[in-house]
């Protein structure tokens, strides 16, 4: 087992893809964290996974998020890598337009997005384009907004034992 | 045998004489289901966990003649609703009152069963109240056994002074169709 380093895996992906396709370089608790754009995410998976030296083979996890304030890259789709056998992690971050937001899928690569891309769209309304199976997973089925969005807010609308002036609101 | 310790349910008020005790109906009826009542509980979370503590030999809700929990619902007289419901579980709550049969009684345990408690958010119901009538409210978070127990009792209760007739009453097929109940 040789050890990753996460230059090594930033001179990997922008040897691949281009240096303009990878930004947003961080690192957090170890952890490189980078950006690209929406187009390369399933190249860049499928890159990750066949490397014969990274291998980047466990979807750990997917995730939305929701800045309101990013005009043009409202929602984000972060994407949590891992590699077993180097035991390195890696996040990959894609932003799309609230007005218009469809990502691909990477069912194709991962079975186990299935769920968690069911469940990105449940809570943001994230679209993503080519999965078998894209209906709610936790919410309700009638349910007619996603609530993760910030819009919304969190509390239940129809709760009426909550005095403002007992909670010191 | 005189001092030994077994309580027995006191019979309800009614005329006594050699040979012949003469009572009303509803009494009889009312003290026969009051002490056989048949608990269907409907646990999601830690008010479950205080309700196996209520039913276990510690606090034993068998001594109020509850011991033979019914997890049909069709056998069941009381609904013993312990523990967050989340709006997508509501209709299974609903669907489950509705499969019992007359008499039913709904005990709400602890704060998110009654008001939706801490869970002030999109997903939880606010309150069973909302999909099915509730007959007693157990507060708590959670409630302890005892407090389950005094809520069974009030159950009781009701279940001893219920008139025979009241199911049929226009006011309790009101209640019901407030909730879309048949």
């Amino acid at each position: 087992m040789e050890n990753v380093s996460n230059q090594q895996i930033i001179d990997a992906l922008q040897g691949q893809f281009g240096e303009e396709a990878i930004y947003g370089i961080a690192e957090s608790h170890g952890i490189l964290q980078v950006t690209t754009e929406v187009e390369h995410i399933v190249p860049m998976l499928h890159f990750l996974y066949q490397h014969p030296v990274l291998k980047f083979q466990f979807l750990t996890d997917l995730g939305g998020i929701h800045f309101p304030e990013a005009k043009g890259q409202e929602l984000g789709v972060i994407y949590h890598l891992h590699s077993l056998e180097n035991n390195v992690r890696l996040w990959i971050k894609i932003y799309v337009p609230i007005e218009k937001p469809e990502v691909p899928t990477v069912t194709g690569l991962f079975a186990t997005a299935n769920w968690m891309e069911r469940e990105a769209f449940d809570f943001y309304g994230i679209i993503f384009e080519g999965h078998p199976n894209l209906i709610r997973i936790l919410n309700v089925e009638d349910m007619d907004y996603h609530p993760m969005r910030k819009e919304y807010p969190l509390e239940d609308a129809t709760r009426d034992d909550k005095i403002d002036e007992l909670f010191g609101r | 045998m005189s001092d030994a310790k077994i309580n027995i349910v006191e019979a309800p008020a009614g005329l006594e004489g050699q040979g012949f005790f003469a009572t009303s109906l509803d009494s009889l009826v009312g003290m026969a289901r009051a002490n056989s009542l048949w608990p269907l509980p409907f646990a999601t979370s830690c008010c479950g966990i205080e309700f196996m503590s209520t039913m276990a030999s510690h606090y034993d809700i068998g001594r109020f003649g509850a011991e033979r929990l019914s997890f049909s619902a069709r056998q069941a007289d009381v609904l013993m609703v312990m523990g967050t419901i989340a709006k997508k579980m509501a209709p299974v709550v609903k669907q489950v009152y509705l499969q019992m049969a007359e008499p039913r009684w709904v005990l709400s345990v602890g704060a998110c069963a009654c008001s939706g408690g801490i869970f002030d958010t999109y997903s939880v119901l606010q309150g069973i109240d909302r999909v099915i009538p509730v007959d007693v409210y157990v507060p708590g978070c959670p409630p302890r056994p005892e407090q389950i127990l005094d809520g069974f009792m009030q159950i009781q209760e009701l279940a001893k002074n219920e008139s025979i007739r009241r199911r049929n009453q226009p006011e309790y097929k009101a209640l019901l169709e407030s909730y879309g109940i048949e």
